[in-house]
Order: C-alpha cells, then sequence, then structure tokens
C-alpha cells in the first residue's frame, strides 16, 4: 500500500460518515434535476465559497475605491468618485515618482517592476539548475531533494525572523565575516545590498517548490528521444537546447506564470524583514497597499483599494499578453 | 579558444545538462553537481539549524559579538557572603600567573572580583582585559520552560487551533476542490469555461489586498473570533480546482461510461470511482492546504481577537512586542512551531516530493 | 479500519463541538488588556472584589499581543465586534467607539485626578462627557551609561544641557571608549515628536490642522545630519521603511551606544538585564532651543459603546479607579501614575531597585515642564497619521529619496489626506 492510498484512505476516513449521509442526499437531486445540471451540484459548493471570499471582497473593493471616509461598512461611506485615483495619479511628471503626490505608491511600482523580473529569473534559472542537479544519477538525492524543499514548509514570518536574526548588524553573518578578518557590512541598512538581500530571501524560502514542478517535468522526458538524438549525433548543447528545453516549455509556462504571480504578491517576508526600508527601497506593491489601508490610522480603504484595483489590473494585462504570447508560440 | 577546446566545454557542459542516471566512471561534472548540492545544503538548511541551535543560548549569550557557535553559560560559584553565585573569571596575575577568580561587579573597565577558595582575602579589582570568563556549553531548556510557563496550559489551546483550523479546512478543501473539479473535468455543460475561469482568475488576487472586505463578511457572518471565520474563507483554493482537474483529465472517461451503464449514480462515480484515482494529486493539494493554514498569519491576526482562539503563529508573533523582541522566547517559539512540519517532513518527504511530482502540471 | 473510521469521526465531532463551545454568560465583561509590563494580571485581581459586590458579573481578562490592540481591534470597533473594555495608546483616534460612562462614575472625581489626559480621550469633540480612566503615563526619556562618561573622563551634562550638547558629550565619550554609537532613538514619530517639540515644533494647531514650521525643518535637519556624521546609526531610521516601529534597546543593554532615548517602560528591563554590568541613569530631558520637553504617554481603560452591559462596563471602571485600586496598580506595575493625587503625594515602589526609583523620579520630574503642544499632539485624533508620516518620510530623507523641504511637504500632504480621507471627502 503506497503513501499515497494510505492517506486517501486516512482522509476518505475522517469524511465517511458523512459522505453516508450525503449520498442519498446527492442521489435525490440527480433524479430531481437530471444528469445535465449535476455538474452545477458539484460545483455549487466551491462557487458559494469563491463568490462569497474572492469575488465579493473584489467588487467591495471597487466600491471602496469610489467612496471615501475610514469607515468599514459600504453603506456608511459616501461616494467620491474618482478622487482617490485622481489622488494617486497626481503626478507633474510620471517618470519621476518624487512629483507625484502619492510617491510611495509610484516607489512602490517602480521597486516591484524591478523586483518581480530579478526574483521570478533568479528563481527559474536556480530552481532549473537544483532540477538539473537532482535529475542526475547520484547518492542521497531523496535527502538532497528534501532539503531544497524544507523552506517551502516554513511560515513567512518565521522566513524573515531567522534571515533578519542572521543578517542584523551583530549577525551570524557578520560575525563570520569578521572573523574571517573582513569588515562587516551592515546588510540591510543600504538599499542595494537590502534589495539583493530581500530577492535571495524570497527566492531561499519558494525555490524548492518550483524545483520540484521543474524535476517532474525533466523525469516526464523520455528517454528515448535523447537515445534517438545520441544516434544522430547531435552535439549535447544542442540537445539541450532543441530537446529537452522545448519538451520542458510546458512546464516551464506553468512554473513562470505561478512565480510572477507570486513574486507580485510579495508581503510577509518582506514585512517582517526589511519592513520596506531602507527608505522606500524596497516596498512593494503589496506592501504599499496594506500600509495605506491597514496599517495606517485613520485607514484609508479608498485609496488602497484603488491602489490594489490597478495592481489586478496590470496582473490581467500581463496574463493576457503571457497567454498571446504563448499561444502564438504554439503556431510556430 | 580553438575549435577543439571548443567543443570539449561544450561537450562536457551538456554532459552536465542532460545526463540522466548516468553509469561508469565519476566524471568531473559529478564533482560540480556534488558542489553544488553541498553548498545548496548550507544555504537552505545552515540557517535553520543556526535559529534552533540559538534558540538554546541564555540572552546573554545571545546578545555576544562575533557570535559563538555553540550555546555557553557562564560559570558561577556561590561565595560566602553574596546570596546570588558568582561569575568565574581566570584573571591573569601581574606575575603571569593564572587564578580563577569570581566577579563581584564590572565598572567598565575595571571588575571587583573576590577569590571564591578564600573569601576574607577581601577584594580585588582586575582590568577586565586580563580576565576571560570561565564557561561551558549549557542548554538554556529555560528558554523554552519559561515559554511555556508563560503562556501555561494555553500553549495546548494554540496547538489545538492550529490543528483543528488545519485538519477542517483542509478536509473541507479537499472535498470541495475535487467537487468542482470533478464537475469542470469530466461533464461538457455550457458555463464551465466561466466557471474554470472565474475560479482560477482567484488566484491573482493577494489575499492581503482582499483582508478588510473579507474580514467585513466574515464580520456580517458573526465569525469573528471564532475559528470558522478563518477556516470558510480559505477553503477554494484555485490552485486545488486546477491541480486536480488536470489530474482527472487524465483518468479514461470509459470508467464512467462502465459505471454509468450499472447504474451507479453521478456521486457514486465521482466518490468510489475518481476520488480513489485521483489520491496522489488529492495529496498533493492536501500538503499545500496543510502548510499554507498552518502558516496563515494575516487573516487569524484580524479574525480571531481572543487570545483562546489564538494560533501557533499568532502566538509567536505576539512575542514581538511594541517595546522590544525577547529573542530567547522569539527563538524558542519559531523552533516550536516549525518542529510539527520538521517532523511531519521528515517522515513524509520522500512522498510530499513525489506526490507533486506525479500530479505532473500538464 | 471500520473502528478507525469510527474514532476519526468521533474526534472530528468532538473537535467540532469544542470549537463551538464559546461560553457566552448571562453578565460577562471582556476586558482586553495588551502583553506588555505586567499585562492583564493586575486587573483581574482587582476585578474579584467586584466581581464578589456584583453576584452574577463575570469579568474575563485577556491579554493579547500589543500588535492587536494597534492593528486589529480598530477593525473590530469598526465591525461592531471586540471587547465591551479595552486598554488602548491610540486615545484620540479611537475616541468615536467609546462608551460615555459619566453618568456610571464619580464624575467630579475624574475631573480632578485625570483633567488633561480625559480630553485626550474626547478626540477633539467639543464635550465635557467622560470616556475612560487613563491608566499610567509614560514619559520619553534619555538613558545614559554613566560608566562610559566616567572612563571617558567626560563630564555629565547638567539638568537644562541642550541636544546638541549631549549630542557632542556623547560623541567625545564614543570616541574615547571605543563605542559603536553615540545617541540612538527608537524608530517611532512619538520619540522624534520629542526632538521636534523641544526645538519648536508645534505639529498640530487649536484647530487639529497639521502643522508644519520651522521648528519641525530644524529638527529633522538636526537628525538628518546626525546620522550622516555617525552620532546616530543607520539600523533604525535608515533602514526600515514605512511606519514600521522598530527599537534597538539591546545595543544599551550590551553597552554599545552612550544615550538611547526610548521612554519609561524599559525600566524594568534595565532592572533585570543590566545589573551590575554598568552605571546608568535616565536624563532630564535635553532641551531645544524652544523647550525641555519629551513626549508624555501612556494606555487609556475605556469601554466602547457596542457593549451589552453598559453599566456594569462603567461601573467596573469606576472600581478600577478608586485610589486603593490605582495605588496598588502602580506600585506593582512601577510606572508613572496618571492620577494628580498620586503625583503630588508619590507612589510607593517595594519591589524596584534604588536605581529604578530614581530613574521614575527623574520621568516624574518631567512632567511639569512638558509644553503645551506635547499635551494636544498626543491627544489630537490624527496623531498617528502624523507620527507615520514622521518616520516614513524621515527615512527617505535619509536614504535620498527626498529633500527636507519635500519631506516637509509630503508631512503635511500625508497628514491632510488621511484627515481628508477619514472625513470622507477625499
Amino acid at each position: 500500500m503506497s503513501a499515497g492510498t494510505q492517506f486517501a484512505a486516512a482522509a476518505g476516513a475522517v469524511v465517511a460518515l458523512p459522505a453516508r449521509l450525503v449520498e442519498p442526499v446527492m442521489y435525490g437531486l440527480q433524479r430531481l434535476l437530471g444528469i445535465r445540471r449535476m455538474p452545477w451540484v458539484f460545483l455549487l459548493p466551491n462557487l458559494v465559497a469563491v463568490i462569497l471570499f474572492a469575488l465579493l471582497p473584489v467588487f467591495i473593493n471597487v466600491f471602496y475605491s469610489v467612496s471615501g471616509s475610514d469607515r468599514l461598512f459600504p453603506w456608511d461611506r459616501p461616494l467620491v468618485g474618482g478622487a482617490n485615483y485622481a489622488t494617486l495619479f497626481d503626478c507633474d511628471n510620471f517618470l519621476d515618482p518624487s512629483t507625484c503626490s502619492r510617491d510611495l505608491f509610484w516607489r512602490a511600482l517602480g521597486n516591484s517592476l524591478v523586483f518581480v523580473p530579478v526574483q521570478v529569473t533568479a528563481m527559474i534559472l536556480i530552481a532549473l539548475l537544483t532540477a538539473i542537479c537532482l535529475n542526475r544519477d547520484i547518492r542521497a538525492r531523496g535527502f538532497f531533494r528534501g532539503i531544497f524543499f524544507f523552506p517551502v514548509m516554513l511560515s513567512p514570518v518565521v522566513v524573515a525572523l531567522t534571515w533578519q536574526w542572521i543578517l542584523q548588524r551583530n549577525g551570524a553573518l557578520n560575525g563570520l565575516i569578521s572573523s574571517a578578518g573582513l569588515t562587516p557590512v551592515n546588510w540591510l541598512v543600504f538599499p542595494n545590498t537590502a534589495f539583493f538581500w530581500s530577492v535571495f530571501v524570497t527566492v531561499w524560502a519558494h525555490m524548492g517548490f518550483y524545483t520540484i514542478i521543474l524535476l517532474a517535468g525533466l523525469q516526464a522526458i523520455p528517454r528515448d528521444v535523447y537515445e534517438a538524438a545520441r544516434m544522430d549525433s547531435a552535439t549535447p548543447w544542442r540537445v539541450f537546447t532543441r530537446i529537452t528545453l522545448p519538451l520542458l516549455k510546458p512546464v516551464l509556462l506553468v512554473v513562470f506564470i505561478l512565480a510572477v504571480i507570486r513574486s507580485v504578491q510579495t508581503f510577509d517576508e518582506l514585512y517582517v524583514l526589511t519592513g520596506g526600508g531602507p527608505g522606500s527601497a524596497t516596498m512593494l506593491m503589496v506592501q504599499y497597499i496594506f500600509e495605506v489601508g491597514f496599517a495606517s490610522q485613520p485607514r484609508n480603504f479608498g485609496l488602497a483599494a484603488a491602489a490594489s484595483l490597478l495592481l489586478g489590473v496590470a496582473l490581467l494585462i500581463f496574463t493576457g499578453i503571457q497567454m498571446r504570447i504563448s499561444r502564438s508560440g504554439r503556431d510556430d | 579558444m580553438t575549435e577543439a577546446s571548443m567543443t570539449k566545454t561544450d561537450m562536457s557542459v551538456s554532459a552536465f545538462l542532460m545526463r540522466r542516471r548516468g553509469r561508469g566512471r565519476f566524471h568531473w561534472t559529478d564533482g560540480l553537481t556534488y558542489a553544488y548540492l553541498l553548498l545548496g545544503l548550507v544555504v537552505m538548511f545552515v540557517p535553520v539549524l543556526w535559529v534552533v541551535v540559538s534558540s538554546f543560548k541564555t540572552p546573554a549569550n545571545l546578545a555576544e559579538f562575533p557570535p559563538t557557535i555553540l550555546p555557553f553559560s557562564a560559570e558561577t560559584a556561590v561565595v560566602e557572603g553574596f546570596d546570588e553565585p558568582l561569575p568565574l573569571f581566570d584573571v591573569v596575575g601581574e606575575d603571569g600567573e593564572t587564578v580563577r577568580l569570581a566577579q563581584i561587579r564590572r565598572v567598565g573597565i575595571q571588575a571587583q572580583m573576590i577569590d571564591p577558595a578564600d573569601p576574607e582575602a577581601g577584594r580585588i579589582v582586575v582590568p577586565v582585559e586580563n580576565a576571560t570568563p570561565v564557561r561551558r556549553v549549557y542548554l538554556a531548556f529555560e528558554n523554552y520552560t519559561n515559554l511555556l510557563a508563560s503562556s501555561g496550559n494555553q500553549i495546548w489551546r494554540y496547538v489545538f487551533n492550529s490543528l483543528f483550523i488545519t485538519v477542517v479546512a483542509t478536509v473541507i478543501t479537499l472535498v470541495m476542490n475535487s467537487m468542482a473539479a470533478f464537475a469542470l473535468s469530466k461533464y461538457r455543460f455550457r458555463g464551465s469555461n466561466v466557471a474554470l475561469v472565474s475560479i482560477l482568475a482567484t488566484l491573482m488576487i493577494p489575499a492581503t489586498v482582499v483582508l478588510v472586505p473579507t474580514y467585513m463578511i466574515v464580520a456580517q457572518l458573526g465569525l469573528v473570533g471564532n475559528l470558522w471565520g478563518v477556516i470558510l474563507p480559505t477553503v477554494a483554493t484555485p490552485t486545488g480546482v486546477f491541480l486536480l482537474r488536470q489530474y482527472m483529465l487524465t483518468i479514461p472517461d470509459e470508467l464512467i461510461e462502465a459505471a454509468r451503464m450499472d447504474h451507479a449514480s453521478e456521486w457514486r462515480i465521482f466518490w468510489r470511482i475518481i476520488l480513489p484515482l485521483s489520491s496522489p494529486a488529492l495529496a498533493v493539494v492536501a500538503i499545500f492546504s496543510i502548510l499554507s493554514r498552518w502558516n496563515d498569519f494575516l487573516l487569524p491576526l484580524v479574525v480571531l481577537n481572543r487570545r483562546e482562539s489564538y494560533t501557533l503563529q499568532l502566538a509567536l508573533a505576539s512575542f514581538q512586542t511594541e517595546y522590544g523582541i525577547q529573542y530567547e522566547i522569539l527563538l524558542a517559539m519559531t523552533t516550536l512551531t516549525a518542529l510539527p512540519l520538521a517532523c511531519a517532513f521528515i517522515f513524509l518527504q520522500r512522498y510530499i516530493t513525489t506526490g507533486i511530482a506525479s500530479t505532473g502540471i500538464k | 479500519m471500520k473502528r478507525g473510521m469510527m474514532t476519526a469521526t468521533g474526534a472530528l465531532a468532538l473537535m467540532v463541538a469544542a470549537a463551538a463551545l464559546t461560553g457566552v454568560q448571562a453578565q460577562e465583561i471582556r476586558l482586553l488588556a495588551g502583553d506588555t509590563g505586567t499585562g492583564g494580571a493586575l486587573f483581574e485581581e482587582m476585578a474579584k472584589s467586584f466581581e464578589e459586590a456584583n453576584p452574577g458579573v463575570d469579568v474575563v481578562v485577556e491579554e493579547v499581543s500589543y500588535q492587536t490592540i494597534v492593528e486589529s481591534l480598530p477593525v473590530q470597533l469598526e465591525a461592531g465586534e471586540g471587547p465591551d473594555i479595552a486598554i488602548i495608546t491610540d486615545l484620540g483616534g479611537l475616541s468615536r467607539f467609546y462608551l460615555d460612562i459619566t453618568d456610571y462614575v464619580d464624575a467630579d472625581y475624574f475631573e480632578k485626578e485625570w483633567g488633561q489626559t480625559l480630553a485626550w480621550l474626547r478626540g477633539g469633540r467639543d464635550t465635557d462627557a467622560i470616556f475612560g480612566m487613563p491608566t499610567t503615563l509614560t514619559v520619553n526619556g534619555a538613558y545614559v551609561n554613566l560608566t562610559l562618561f566616567e572612563q571617558a573622563g567626560v563630564p555629565v551634562p547638567e539638568e537644562g544641557a541642550t541636544w546638541q550638547e549631549w549630542a557632542e558629550a556623547t560623541r567625545q565619550v564614543a570616541e574615547a571608549t571605543g563605542t559603536d554609537f553615540a545617541m540612538e532613538m527608537d524608530r517611532s514619530g512619538h520619540r522624534f515628536a520629542s526632538l521636534a517639540i523641544s526645538y519648536g515644533a508645534e505639529l498640530v494647531d487649536e484647530e487639529g490642522k497639521p502643522v508644519v514650521d520651522d521648528g519641525l525643518r530644524a529638527a529633522i535637519e538636526q537628525f538628518v545630519e546626525w546620522h550622516e556624521n555617525g552620532t546616530m546609526p543607520m539600523d533604525l531610521w535608515g533602514a526600515v521603511g514605512g511606519s514600521t516601529h522598530r527599537e534597538l534597546f539591546s545595543d544599551f543593554l550590551n553597552a554599545n551606544v552612550v544615550l538611547y532615548f526610548g521612554g519609561s517602560w524599559t525600566l524594568a528591563q534595565m532592572d533585570t538585564e543590566v545589573g551590575d554590568l554598568f552605571d546608568w541613569a535616565v536624563m532630564p530631558a535635553p532641551c531645544g532651543p524652544s523647550s525641555c520637553t519629551v513626549m508624555p504617554g501612556g494606555g487609556a481603560m475605556t469601554a466602547f459603546a457596542h457593549t451589552e452591559h453598559p453599566e456594569l462596563a462603567g461601573k467596573l471602571i469606576n472600581h478600577f479607579a478608586q485610589p486603593e485600586n490605582l495605588d496598588f496598580y502602580i506600585s506593582n506595575e512601577v510606572e508613572i501614575p496618571s492620577a494628580a493625587s498620586q503625583i503630588a503625594n508619590g507612589v510607593e515602589y517595594p519591589d524596584a531597585s534604588e536605581r529604578t526609583k530614581e530613574a521614575l523620579a527623574t520621568f516624574t520630574a518631567q512632567i511639569p515642564k512638558m509644553a503645551d503642544a506635547a499635551y494636544r499632539f498626543q491627544g489630537w485624533r490624527y496623531q498617528r497619521a502624523m507620527m507615520n508620516a514622521l518616520t516614513t518620510r524621515i527615512s527617505q530623507v535619509l536614504n535620498n529619496e527626498l529633500d527636507v523641504d519635500g519631506a516637509l511637504e509630503r508631512i503635511e500632504e500625508d497628514v491632510n489626506l488621511a484627515i481628508e480621507a477619514a472625513e470622507g471627502q477625499s
């Protein structure tokens, strides 16, 4: 009995009794509605949850963004039209954030525009390299695979506190550096080093997840493809670029989209690690939204909601472009 | 670079890039691989180990720079005439001889010491630079006992709350997501694409951003301070539906047709045929649900406003107060919250990673 | 297998039942206290006699993290949720959620003991209503490492010394003794306000509008200069962004800094962690060109309007406000009293060390010197908006993202926007 079926059995046991009660109900529904309507019955619980806790909040956000005051309930909030958007776009020169009324919004946007490509590229390259290494015939493979996956299990707060503890002025890293006779660096005080470490820490925490997916992709490539290539005495670099990469492309695409979405949403780790500092060097979009709408007093739900909708639109456009590129790639 | 050397590097690079389960002699690329993996071991694991080791240090030891690798504590001696045990120092005298003295008090660069063997001899003033503390390796378990004592029996309450949320949310997620995935993979019906897209689109909504409206809805449902207020908003995971649907697409439709011939109800087909066959994907969804529910922070922080409904993560955060971080307790708590996951991981490691791999995102 | 199934289902059912069990009693008063200091333990003890006098009433004291009080409680109150009573620190900002307890307490007594602080709770409203009881008073102040001064042979500046004299003296000490830094200040708008007001900043005017004046400019310029010449480390104000609160009091505990500007609430920590390692003292408020002011602060116990038992909640607060309970609380909490009679007569601290008692006396002696602007700022409804703007913008100046003019402009804009947004005009 594999661990998988064992798990399924255990999970099944927990829900067995309620399931026995559900069965006649579902059968009754099937008799009543007919088989054609059954998919909606299956979808219903999930859809209700999605509508109630994902789509409805977004619609409330839309309303927040066109209304004012620090009241929570929509019916207490006066409409202000596009005022929140106008505040965000109140700039003399869009290329220079310091000329904007809400300069931090534009700085956060700029930071995200640098952070996301850098972090995603680093993440995918390192995850791919690791997956290739793990795909080789090595000893203690399971052990190494586990080591790289381990940080994925840690909570963001734990990850951030761990690294803060290591990177602080009197932390372990500086201890190591000074015992090697070099000058310690106050890592989180300088914008460049702080930015580097925020990329490093987020890659550290999440790369294991992508490594495993890429590893699965590599293992799914049939060996005879390589054998055939060897027969044709194709140069191995060519084999990698012409066979491995194209065959890995669908997996890479999923990894890429997931990595971008999660990179844009980066918040917890950096909030604890740098608080967005120094200055605003590592403040990303979600933190800006959180600070305006939640951590500040009085809370400006309206402005936060407007910023979050702009972020949402940006993500949608990105996904759209991505879809189009991947579709046109398929036509080749 | 000559043509020949070019091909040679080319060869090795490629051998490195594409070799799978290679046989035969030890190649230098193997060395490179192991070097990379060992580096990975250091970078990925040492930080975590460092936190665990540090959690056994005394506050004084934690404040030292450069930090000591092992937890140390000062050796002390009870000296007549002093209520508290005094720390011991090895002092190099003017004649170059080393004596072991107990320190009464240190003022800047000078310290008042006393000979523990002969307290009658009176106080000796010693320059601090001549004295080295006598230390021994000491595991400060009191960090943990203090933590447990300060939270009283509450800590078990937090463990229970975290477990309850994790288990219940995961079970609901599995049932709901697989029902939806079943509908979206095994039926052709009008609106299925709309339903799929609207579920997947929620992937793009950062939880932080909808925190306030979500809280409002939870409040309207009367679930503030209730563990269900944290469970319900998180159960409809888009990744769960996506993974399960992709997996179910690979299950042949003939199985369903055959079952329908036998007059099995749709629910029976789902429950008895599709679900058992999807167990690898279910396991993956379960793992991610467990991880994210156990580590959830922001929503519980707002919704769970009573101490009796706190989760472990909230308790952990509460040791970082406005007036300062109590590092020794914080580190102990960090270790404690990560511990159950580490244990689970050691047992399930192979299974977790192969499980994710076998789902095969296609 | 079957039995396993039954047990599992049973366990699940039990868990569901246990979670649903939130025992709601007939007359339960929930009191929320932050976990700083002694937390809620003292209130729990004092509530016992109240419970005896009022049979059937159950006072439940809950200790939560300070973060919950600052961030989550306001959202909960906004949704009509939350405890019946809480000890809060944003006295003006939460004003509109308070229950008017004038009828349940001895109003004259409250006015006599806490006249000024009661106004903070009104959040700028024009009323004589009483909304709660101030619990403790905290005072910002400078902790100084006297041992380092002694070793450097630098005289400790006397009472009335200016910030600049302190900076100069501590720099000399740091240089002579090889100490890392001369001065440090918590990354907190509240701490900075002490400096700003002593440099003549008004911060808020009588109408409750933000004031950005030359005093504030001078204070920021001074502050930036200290960071540039290394008097202060970048770790606190430089390294962190946004409105995040940070402190590095451990630097003072480890003698890495000569002067640390924090507050009276760390006294207990000084006693336990520094011990005999070095001599330290709390210094009288450093002076600026305008005044020798530090900011007052502190908590207040308030009842909320959504409570189901307004009379009980009010009476409970009145109970805590009785002189014997006040004395019991302050002397065990080792804090500065907030009630006028206690300030006048002094409070005994039987368990505190000599040094701590001296430090408390110094802190208390600063109270009469506080400028009006400090009191006005402390009671301002938008104080937190101003403090967040100060930390955010000053950090940006330190990192060359803004110049001082730009920062001043933004601070005013930030606060005005917050006011507009809160009042729904946007």
